[in-house]
């Protein structure tokens, strides 16, 4: 029996429709995984599914019952699941008493040891005195997801819970899901946009994209296999997403979403996911006139100096930054720092498709 | 000594009330803008805080006069014979006390992020349960309504002295004796009690001063 049923969900915010006749149903036990690029409306059906919103239209069932999104019955539902944030939120207090607070607020016995688990499992020992507000964004992220996981949750909703955090602490929030969903059975429903850990931890897939559910099925199914030396390198720069266009001299036009358009060396139309390479990004202080197809200007934003290289994060709208990786000479000759008006370029050619 | 202890007397069960009432009223209404979507009711919502803020700055004559009128023999309320008695003083102090920490407590919970309300409901606390944690985050703002409430209140004379009548060994408060000692021309006794008014104001204030910053350290 499934968990969750969602059945024809339409969301609108003061008439725009943010969520197009969801459908879908998670079964007890399943890790799944809604993917899509930002603003497809992920995180508004995982409000609805915390009860944080209700929908404009439509039902959803949990274990086969009805949710009254108008009673106050609300508490007992929310009291069954547990929810982690994009944005990490934590209360002023310690790291053990944010995570005692689900329970406490329940009620429950045995607070201290279920805590001491809990801190145990994302890695946390030792951190118990400390305020939650002085940790860092992964550290804090771990205190969210011991928070959500304490109460021993029959689902669990995670809304891009490694969006925002190193690879080290993506790590082992990975693992802690992973174990999770296989040890104690949770029922798991995670947004991402990224690729990598959706084919990792997801038994199926939705891909989500304009309010609306494009697919749903094995991650394989709807993406292929992506080749592995592209995976590894490509875990977290310049990874985009959107709807692809084939032009008449065998390239695509990628529109990424806030107004960037990339085109590509292949045709293909529909959705796809694309990354480019650091080191096929040309940098210049000034305009330049070349035979590459991408040209963009933007603010350097962020400046990591690595043992041989310097990597540059350049942004070049609101939500696309682009890394860029250069030689350490060239970074010096160009007399680079944070805030740097700069170009970038890069080939058709070096976009591939992921 | 007595009038020290008077004066801290009515300051202190005027601000102790004010808070008893003032602090959930200004949690219900910082609270309340986290909802208020239709029109009508953030129409209300800004009239009331509009209202507030206006009380946070009555005039405490003005509020005196209202309270000897209402206690006086032949007003409505002169049967509880209460006129020329602390507890007169310390429903004028309350009244001029409660807009304070209300308006300040709707700004301090108000300015508490939306997303800890609705963290706290999604672990699975009930309306009631997040309203308090919502508060209990809004602490530090919450302390500084009290401070400021008692900073009014101790100071406060022109309210007090009417419906006090400072009355001495009775209803006479530092700040009402200065303003006898001054017309007496009692300049060097003035001077000793408002140094003692100031002093006392000091290590209150100080005290509190120290649990908030404790409380802010993280």
């Amino acid at each position: 029996m499934p968990t969750v049923e969602v059945q024809n969900l339409f969301k609108e915010y003061s008439g725009r429709q943010v969520l197009k006749d969801i459908t879908f149903s998670v079964q007890s036990g399943e890790f799944f995984v809604l993917v899509g690029p930002n603003g497809a409306g992920k995180t508004t059906l995982l409000r609805i599914l915390d009860m944080l919103e209700e929908p404009t239209s439509g039902k959803v069932l949990f274990d086969g019952e009805l949710v009254d999104y108008s009673t106050k019955e609300k508490t007992v539902l929310r009291r069954k699941s547990g929810m982690v944030f994009q944005q990490t939120i934590l209360f002023n207090m310690s790291v053990s008493d944010n995570v005692a607070y689900p329970l406490k607020i329940r009620g429950e016995s045995n607070i201290e040891q279920k805590v001491k688990t809990v801190l145990e499992l994302v890695q946390l020992k030792g951190f118990e005195r400390k305020n939650a507000l002085t940790l860092s964004g992964g550290e804090a992220q771990r205190v969210a997801l011991a928070q959500a996981l304490v109460t021993e949750p029959e689902l669990l909703l995670l809304d891009e819970p490694t969006a925002n955090i190193d690879p080290r602490n993506i790590s082992i929030i990975e693992e802690v899901l992973s174990s999770t969903n296989r040890e104690k059975r949770t029922t798991i429903i995670m947004a991402t946009h990224n690729m990598f850990q959706a084919e990792n931890l997801a038994h199926r897939v939705a891909l989500i994209n304009n309010g609306e559910i494009e697919e749903i099925g094995k991650f394989q199914e709807i993406f292929g296999r992506p080749s592995k030396p592209v995976k590894n390198f490509t875990r977290f720069e310049n990874v985009f997403s959107g709807q692809s266009t084939a032009s008449t001299e065998d390239t695509s036009i990628i529109d990424i979403g806030d107004g960037v358009q990339i085109e590509a060396a292949f045709k293909k139309s529909g959705y796809v996911m694309i990354h480019v390479s650091p080191e096929d990004i040309i940098l210049s202080t000034h305009p330049i006139v070349s035979s590459a197809r991408n040209i963009f200007q933007g603010n350097i934003t962020q400046i990591l100096e690595m043992e041989s290289a310097v990597k540059l994060k350049v942004k070049v709208r609101e939500n696309k930054n682009f890394t860029v990786q250069i030689t350490k000479k060239s970074f010096k000759e160009m007399q680079l720092s944070i805030g740097s008006r700069i170009f970038l370029a890069f080939k058709a050619s070096s976009v591939q498709i992921i | 000594m007595n009038i020290t202890l008077l004066s801290l007397r009515v300051s202190g069960a005027a601000v102790l009330i004010g808070a008893f009432v003032g602090i959930p009223v200004g949690t219900l209404l910082g609270l309340k803008q986290f909802k208020g979507k239709r029109t009508i009711m953030r129409f209300v919502d800004v009239m009331l805080k509009s209202v507030v803020n206006t009380f946070m700055g009555l005039p405490p004559v003005v509020v005196g006069l209202v309270v000897y009128l209402l206690l006086t023999a032949t007003g409505p309320l002169g049967w509880l014979r209460l006129l020329y008695t602390p507890t007169a003083m310390i429903i004028t102090q309350l009244i001029m006390v409660v807009p304070i920490i209300i308006g300040v407590t709707i700004s301090a919970v108000g300015s508490v992020e939306r997303s800890i309300r609705e963290k706290a409901l999604s672990l699975g606390a009930t309306e009631a349960q997040a309203a308090w944690l919502v508060l209990r985050e809004a602490r530090m703002g919450v302390l500084t309504s009290i401070i400021a409430a008692f900073g009014a209140a101790i100071s406060e004379v022109g309210g007090i002295m009417i419906t006090g009548g400072n009355i001495r060994w009775w209803t006479r408060t530092l700040t009402t004796a200065i303003v006898i000692e001054t017309e007496l021309g009692d300049f060097a006794m003035a001077l000793t009690l408002g140094a003692i008014l100031l002093s006392m104001a000091f290590i209150i204030n100080l005290a509190l001063t120290i649990v908030q910053l404790k409380g802010a350290r993280r």
